[in-house]
């Protein structure tokens, strides 16, 4: 594991205050992982990220990027090699989308044709049509697409290291459960080293790769993964930061491909009755229909078929909606279990096409799993303590 | 409103052709003279308004950046003078200060002038969204790229109002400029009211309505004009 940032004895304090903002930091951020900065507000989040880009210069301390001291290089050369999302994302209101997200690239003396072909680039990855927004200027967007070209702009020119501080802050559950996997799916692609402030526990659960729990003037007081500091908050802080509901947090660490699919019988969409009883065999279960694309359409089951004449294998049956990514955590697929028609969720890839299967026996056994693996980590550490 | 103005200067026209005008009347009503007197007025406007805005806005853009906090309440006590002397006042002063004729009177227009300017550069660049320029900084934009890039052209509807404010006070001044010699169109309304010919002080009158009217109308147009899209 090489250490991308790492801060030594960090330290803030503002001028004409008592208490420092940030008082003796220590910390390393491994390289490629997003690390999460979570604590009550006002904790000092924000101002120890702005240390990182030295927005706010440290009273004392150092900041190493790699294994480079930039506690003293130019400032504005190094904030051109981090991505920054700010708290409110702070858009420039009178430059267009692609003004926006070329800003850094411009600055960095980019040829026209990479910038313009960067920003198409990531629009795209952040599922916003170039043609479409490239011109519009960001009073013209939604909340939640001003987020995305926050983001999209904080990663224009590929620096390794990006901040992000709460990028995903004032928005509906909805919209920001969607920004997120949407950004994990990136991040899986890209392996950026990603420090992200929240001060929501279960954002910090689902999206850490490592979780720092901070207390007032940034004060650490736990620094782990997300498993080890559900399975065991170092103190009452953190246990009542965590809150309670532990064990369906749970659900948050593991995704669907952290675990074993199952298949079921399917059929294509034209295929004849015949066809359907047979995948059917003696079940009393459903078969997937699926389209051209083997896209995932119905589920139907023999009485469907009895009870509906000539229509098509799309038009009878039950919706198939409750639609998972592989990156999907067992916590989102489990609600779309629970709210769909048909109660076994189908997993798809980016692409639409059928993988898999989920069924609650499924999860339940994934959960009995990983308490065992709880349990013999405890044993062990007690074994250790003697 | 440009055919407006053409309506009432068609007007003045009629008017002035249906009345039988005496020696001193046909000195001043005549199209050389008034031609004259109106650019003469509009040089003492633009010149003027020109002048308040290279020297306003640096000036506020300077008193605006942080390490200026200390000196920004004096200057503007400085630039506040200008405004408490009544207009009349102040191109007096300066014709005993310095001597009378175009450029005292220019050089008050602009003392008298400056304040709207300055104050408006400076409340346009103080309203812009401090998240904005942090985040313009954050992605390593220089101080004087956040200024020239994001703090002034975010200022811009601002500022420009403000020297819209600052050209309509000039164009009515400058008709006070004849009396240090400053020429214009006060000198028209002048002669009229000292030769006691009410129709040249009338004439003299409606053509500084107009022009004060036009000059308005004109920065109207470039207020929107100059005004970023997006905001
Ligand atoms: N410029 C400043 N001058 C003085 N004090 C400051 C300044 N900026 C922040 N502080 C103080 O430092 C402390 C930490 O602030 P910070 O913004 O880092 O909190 P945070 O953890 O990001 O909170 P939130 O979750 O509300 O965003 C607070 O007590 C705040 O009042
Ligand atoms: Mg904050």
């Amino acid at each position: 594991m090489t250490i991308k940032i790492r801060l030594e004895n960090l330290t803030k304090r503002f001028p004409g205050e008592r208490e420092p903002a940030v008082d003796s930091l220590s910390m390393e951020i491994p390289e490629g992982e997003i690390v999460i900065l979570v604590g009550p507000s006002g904790c000092g989040k924000t101002t120890t990220m702005k240390l990182i880009n030295r927005l706010i210069e440290p009273t004392s301390g150092r900041i190493f990027l790699e294994d480079e001291d930039v506690t003293k290089v130019d400032p504005d050369g190094l904030r051109r090699r981090i991505g920054y999302v700010i708290q409110q994302i702070g858009l420039f209101p009178h430059m267009t989308i692609y003004e926006n997200i070329a800003t850094v690239p411009k600055l960095l003396g980019w040829n026209r044709a990479q910038i313009s072909a960067r920003v198409d680039e990531l629009l795209t990855t952040i599922g916003m049509d170039p043609a479409t927004y490239r011109s519009r200027y960001p009073k013209e967007l939604s909340g939640g697409q001003r987020q995305r070209v926050g983001v999209a702009r904080a990663m224009s020119a590929d620096p390794d290291v990006m901040l992000m501080d709460e990028p995903f802050g004032a928005i509906d559950p909805i919209t920001r459960d969607r920004l997120q996997n949407e950004f994990l799916r990136i991040q899986s692609e890209i392996k950026k080293t990603i420090v992200f402030v929240t001060h929501d526990i279960d954002e910090a659960i689902k999206m850490g790769d490592r979780i720092a729990i901070l207390r007032d003037h940034s004060h650490i007081a736990q620094y782990d993964t997300p498993e080890a500091i559900l399975v065991d908050p170092a103190d009452d802080f953190v246990a009542e930061f965590i809150g309670r509901g532990a064990g369906l947090k749970r659900l948050n660490l593991s995704r669907v491909n952290d675990i074993e699919m199952s298949e079921c019988a399917t059929v294509q969409a034209g295929a004849d009755r015949d066809e359907v009883r047979r995948a059917l065999g003696e079940t009393d279960r459903c078969v997937l229909v699926l389209d051209e694309q083997r896209r995932p359409r119905r589920w139907v089951n023999a009485d469907h078929l009895e009870l509906v004449g000539g229509r098509s294998l799309t038009e009878i049956g039950l919706p198939a909606d409750a639609v998972v990514r592989p990156y999907s955590t067992l916590s989102d697929t489990l609600n779309e279990m629970l709210v769909a028609d048909y109660a076994t969720a189908i997993v798809v890839g980016d692409d639409g096409v059928y993988q898999g299967v989920i069924d609650i026996d499924t999860i339940n056994e994934a959960v009995r799993g990983m308490r065992a693996a709880e349990r013999s980590r405890l044993a062990d550490r007690l074994g250790e303590g003697g | 409103m440009p055919a407006l103005l053409a309506a009432v200067l068609l007007a003045l026209y009629l008017w002035v052709g249906s009345q039988t005008l005496d020696s001193i009347e046909r000195a001043r009503v005549n199209l050389d003279f008034i031609l004259s007197a109106t650019s003469r007025h509009v040089q003492l406007t633009v010149v003027s308004t020109v002048l308040v805005l290279l020297i306003a806005i640096p000036t506020g853009v300077l008193l605006t950046r942080s390490f200026a906090r200390r000196i920004s309440p004096p200057t503007i006590a400085v630039f506040n003078i200008g405004v408490a002397i009544p207009s009349i006042g102040l191109l007096a002063l300066f014709s005993v200060v310095w001597d009378i004729g175009f450029w005292p009177a220019v050089l008050a227009l602009v003392a008298y002038s400056a304040l709207p300017v300055l104050r408006n550069t400076m409340v346009g660049l103080q309203q812009v969204d401090p998240t904005v320029i942090e985040s313009a900084r954050g992605m390593g934009m220089s101080k004087l790229g956040v200024l020239a890039r994001i703090e002034l052209p975010l200022a811009v509807p601002v500022i420009l109002a403000g020297v819209r404010t600052a050209l309509v006070i000039n164009v009515g001044t400058a008709a006070l400029a004849t009396f240090i010699n400053g020429g214009g169109l006060g000198e028209i309304i002048i002669t009229g009211i000292g030769q006691n010919r009410q129709l040249v002080t009338v004439v003299g009158a409606v053509l500084t309505a107009v022009l004060a009217l036009l000059i308005d109308y004109l920065a109207g147009l470039a207020e929107d004009f100059l005004r970023p899209r997006g905001l």
